[in-house]
């Protein structure tokens, strides 16, 4: 595709053309040639949209929550953006993508977009993938967007953190659910919710969850009783209540997404921990840490690409694989000796800087 | 540069995006599910639009999604007038020329020959292999840009 033809299709997407938009969202998930350009071109008209973020673990209704909310937010008159990130089969790359089967509110509307992905088989990875989809939502103009994806690896982690908000659903009754959130996404989350309410045992997941997050919060919170002492100690308090002021502390919700029960809560708790985020300045500090993550995964992924075709030049991996397993030469020296170019060059460049 | 032959390679390798789609007043969805799973297991990315879609919504679920293939599933005799809405729409979006629209069904062979001229790529009857409407996006799916 020509550079005219992408500037075509930037001032179309821009212009709320859904198959342009959707066009440039297939080009950034294939990695497609002049990608990168389009999504150059995409960035200055980014920012304004706000980013909701939902995982789980399968089965907890994140499909159905999302539909729910969705719908709330077009009662209130705003657009929306969806992506679902599914899984894909490690076997055959092959995916049902089901998500949208449970997006009732989305068919026949203009102001809903969905968009369905599968979790595997980007270059440079999922998360980036996902990133330049919701900035082209986010340029196209809709006020809000979700990211949906099952919270089963680092890989859904990093998806979700493209996020100003980040949801973790969990169901009640699952002892399983609030191991896994042990195992790191208790972490990421900003609001967590209990679906499926009405099951037996959503009250005790409910108690579970609210006492992990009491200790994930920290000495801090749990030693405030503690204080009356003078001098150090007061000031020390006063610390404290500082930082208490400036941290969020995770609500944590109860819904039936079915009925639709809890959904206004969501959205309310969702706006709120946004207009925390703009109050204490975070809103900045989180775009200017997704920023440098996503700097980070592109010149990994772009030296690895420059290495990739230096080591296609000299005859791929198999052959210099093939010397190493005969004992000829060793991984460590096959190393050095593809990246001596690499190094040279940026060794000539540091003493250009230094003179 | 070498991001290029990357591209070039990762753009062939771009999996095939298919809405297997369901539409009108008709519950029986076991073909839907069975063709889906074929064309999960031959590697393609798989939309399901679930029951009872009106034409319009998987006109716009085909457009959203950007997919290649549109496999419409009818069992309930109502194709003449659901199939041509979907052609229609796909057109209005410009989208008709980049995705091979399939039937799959009880269609008779009149109602084929006409669907088929509207924009229809090819119907595929009960007892169909598999591998044989497999084979067939894979010769036909439109190639792009």
């Amino acid at each position: 595709m020509t550079a005219d033809a992408d500037r075509a299709l930037v001032e179309r997407l821009l212009d709320g053309d859904p198959r342009a938009l959707a066009r440039t969202i297939s080009r950034v998930e294939n990695r497609s040639e002049g990608y990168r350009d389009v999504v150059s071109a995409l960035y200055g008209h980014t920012g304004d949209a706000s980013v909701v973020g939902v995982t789980g673990s399968p089965g907890a209704g994140k499909s159905t929550l999302v539909d729910e909310l969705v719908g709330y937010y077009r009662d209130d008159g705003e657009t929306v953006g969806v992506i679902a990130v599914d899984p894909s089969s490690p076997y055959t790359g092959g995916a049902v993508l089901g998500d949208r089967v449970r997006m009732g509110s989305a068919v026949g509307d203009e102001g809903v977009f969905v968009r369905s992905m599968s979790a595997r088989g980007h270059l440079g990875g999922l998360s980036t993938a996902t990133a330049d989809a919701v900035k082209a939502l986010d340029a196209a103009g809709f006020d809000r967007v979700v990211v949906e994806t099952v919270g089963a690896g680092q890989n859904e982690v990093d998806v979700v953190r493209t996020a100003d908000t980040v949801v973790v659903l969990v169901q009640p009754g699952s002892g399983d659910d609030v191991q896994m959130l042990k195992a790191g996404i208790l972490e990421i989350g900003d609001v967590f919710v209990v679906n499926k309410a009405d099951l037996d045992g959503a009250a005790r997941t409910v108690a579970d969850l609210r006492e992990m997050l009491e200790l994930r919060g920290g000495e801090g919170r749990t030693r405030v009783g503690h204080h009356g002492a003078v001098g150090v100690a007061d000031e020390r308090r006063d610390d404290e209540n500082e930082d208490e002021d400036d941290e969020w502390s995770p609500p944590v919700l109860e819904t039936v997404a079915t009925t639709g029960d809890g959904v206004a809560d969501l959205a309310g708790a969702v706006d709120d921990h946004r207009d925390h985020l703009r109050q204490t300045g975070r809103m900045r500090d989180r775009a200017r840490s997704r920023a440098a993550a996503e700097i980070r995964t592109l010149l990994r992924q772009d030296t690895a690409d420059l290495v990739e075709a230096e080591l296609r030049r000299r005859g791929g991996v198999e052959a210099v694989a093939e010397r190493v397993a005969d004992r000829e030469t060793d991984p460590y020296t096959v190393a050095d000796d593809l990246l001596a170019p690499v190094q040279a060059a940026l060794d000539r460049r540091q003493a250009d800087d230094d003179a | 540069m070498s991001a290029e032959q990357g591209q070039a390679e990762s753009e062939r390798d771009r999996p095939i995006r298919c809405l297997v789609a369901k539409v009108g007043l008709d519950g029986h969805d076991r073909g839907a599910h069975v063709i889906s799973r074929a064309f999960r297991d031959a590697g393609f990315e798989v939309i399901y639009s679930g029951l009872h879609r009106a034409p319009e919504d998987i006109v716009q679920a085909a457009v959203q999604e950007d997919v290649d293939v549109v496999g419409i599933s009818i069992l309930s005799g109502a194709h003449n007038t659901l199939v041509p809405k979907v052609v229609e729409g796909l057109a209005e979006y410009g989208a008709l020329a980049d995705t091979l629209v399939l039937l799959g069904g009880i269609v008779p062979d009149g109602d084929a020959k006409r669907l088929k001229e509207a924009g229809v790529a090819e119907v595929f009857g009960p007892g169909t292999p598999m591998s044989e409407t497999v084979q067939f996006v894979r010769e036909n799916v439109p190639t792009r840009r």
